[in-house]
């Protein structure tokens, strides 16, 4: 085994750059993990998180003492710690409370804890990024407070909010990565399990990134499409 | 009268912005508001809407509904207060989007829960009014400030509203657009609209009010018929006032 090790490292420049044998037989494990289980991530944890950013968002602009209060710790608690190591509090630590999941709703957990903190700041700027007079126009013709936030300022939000969400989703994906630390077969488990076992690194976790820039440059063009579209009817 | 107002304050901290303001306002007429800019106008017509919470005074409509103001008034009071009148800004706030049919369907739709096709209608007719039929289907930004304004009366008349409060409607439009949109007022009160005006356009207010108040400092300085108020001032503050409006600079 030290001898194969030794005879990849050191001759390795004198093998052809691409192992293509190794390159079919890899990618289909890894787009499998992609599909199975890096896309589902990002796609669940986006949801939830977003659903807890909005909740979140509201509750610090309620101007209630105590939902304002724990919002804030929430956000601060998240933003101020790593992922790598809320992903591991929720996977290993919680088993010593008796709370044992399942790798990955673990990382779905995690995760969506993660954008909900990270969201619902984008969302807070973009609620208050609309002009005080939609609010007021709203309570004019006898609307309440939730009416006005739902028909008239949520969907202004919305259209400022695309291009940061979009980041925070395109990072989402990437991130996901981290969830090979927690056993989640994604992606890039994948190609460590590969690597592993035929000690081809570079091809290996170049071959990764490459499918995960794959998918993000596709979004950033799905967002440049959706921000054209929205650019109109924005308040000024 | 439609509405009475009595005694009516209003501070933003140290700041004593209305001080003592009535104001009585029969059913079917228009009252003009004039006054130098910071006396207090918008914070007044504000207070009627309840988007500044007054710190005292009494409100009271025809049919007995009452607010004092002295204690902090229930939810369903303040929305029950602002389905009696409507609000129109001096920068329009459309909901940029919503069409100007949207707009004006939103607080028949929303607020009072009526069927979308009843209220349709109804919508149109109003934009019609306005003079907007043709434009009912485009957005507040592919419509002139003029245009916009007029769609912003048409909002405040959808919920049918007992009373309606002009903040300086004109005074953010190009001057050859402001005629449009007092034609729009000047119908309203011919149809016996009960209004309150606050405006700079004293031809108008002349024309068009059956009651004019000088308000400067927080206070009511002097008040009474337009051609009194207008062309026979008693008070220095007023000719002061009147004068600058008149020939500025
Ligand atoms: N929300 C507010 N907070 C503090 N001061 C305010 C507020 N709104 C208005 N004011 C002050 O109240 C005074 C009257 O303002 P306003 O009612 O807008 O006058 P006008 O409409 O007659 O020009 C001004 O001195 C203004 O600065
Ligand atoms: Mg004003």
């Amino acid at each position: 085994m030290a001898k194969m090790f030794l005879s990849n490292f050191i001759l390795g420049a004198a093998d052809p750059l691409v192992d293509w044998e190794l390159f079919w037989s890899s990618i289909g494990p890894m787009v499998g993990g992609g599909i199975k289980n890096t896309i589902p991530l990002t796609l669940f944890a986006f949801t939830f998180g977003l659903i807890l950013a909005l909740l979140t968002a509201l509750a610090r602009l309620s101007g209630n003492k105590i939902l304002s209060g724990i919002a804030r710790v929430y956000v601060s608690a998240i933003r101020g710690t790593p992922l790598l190591v809320q992903l591991f509090i929720v996977f290993y630590g919680l088993p010593d409370l008796g709370i044992t999941l399942e790798p990955f709703p673990s990382a779905v957990i995690a995760f969506s804890l993660n954008v909900g903190a990270y969201a619902s700041e984008i969302l807070r700027a973009s609620i208050l990024s609309v002009p005080k007079g939609q609010w007021e126009a709203g309570y004019t013709i006898g609307m309440t407070y939730p009416q006005t936030l739902r028909r008239i300022i949520i969907p202004q939000a919305t259209r400022v909010s695309i291009p940061p969400l979009s980041n925070s989703f395109i990072s989402l994906v990437k991130d996901t990565s981290l969830a090979s630390q927690i056993l989640v077969i994604e992606l890039f488990r994948k190609s460590q399990e590969i690597a592993a076992r035929t000690y081809d690194f570079l091809q290996l976790y170049i071959t990764a990134a490459i499918l995960y820039w794959i998918v993000c440059f596709v979004l950033s063009l799905v967002q440049g499409r959706i921000e054209k579209k929205l650019d109109r009817y924005v308040a000024k | 009268m439609q509405i009475q107002v009595k005694n009516l304050h209003k501070s933003f901290g140290d700041l004593d912005v209305l001080r003592g303001i009535d104001l009585d306002v029969p059913k079917g007429s228009v009252v003009a508001i004039i006054g130098p800019s910071g006396s207090g106008k918008t914070t007044f017509l504000r207070c009627l809407n309840a988007l500044e919470m007054p710190n005292q005074g009494l409100y009271q409509f025809s049919d007995g509904f009452k607010l004092d103001f002295s204690k902090q008034p229930k939810k369903n009071e303040i929305l029950k207060l602002r389905r009696k009148s409507g609000m129109v800004f001096q920068s329009y706030n459309l909901f940029p989007h919503k069409t100007a049919l949207e707009n004006v369907m939103e607080g028949p739709v929303i607020v009072q829960g009526l069927k979308k096709e009843e209220v349709r209608e109804k919508a149109v007719f109003l934009l019609e009014k306005v003079g907007l039929g043709e434009k009912m289907h485009l957005h507040p930004h592919q419509l002139s400030g003029g245009q916009q304004q007029r769609v912003g009366i048409a909002r405040a008349l959808a919920i049918q509203p007992e009373l309606m409060l002009f903040d300086e409607p004109t005074s953010a439009l190009d001057p050859e657009l402001v005629g449009e949109v007092l034609s729009v007022m000047r119908e309203l009160a011919k149809e016996g609209q009960t209004m309150v005006v606050v405006t700079h356009e004293l031809k108008f207010a002349e024309e068009v009010a059956d009651h004019v108040m000088f308000i400067d400092g927080g206070v009511v300085v002097e008040q009474g018929p337009p051609k009194e108020i207008l062309k026979a001032p008693k008070e220095a503050r007023t000719k002061q006032f009147l004068d600058r409006v008149l020939n500025p600079s």
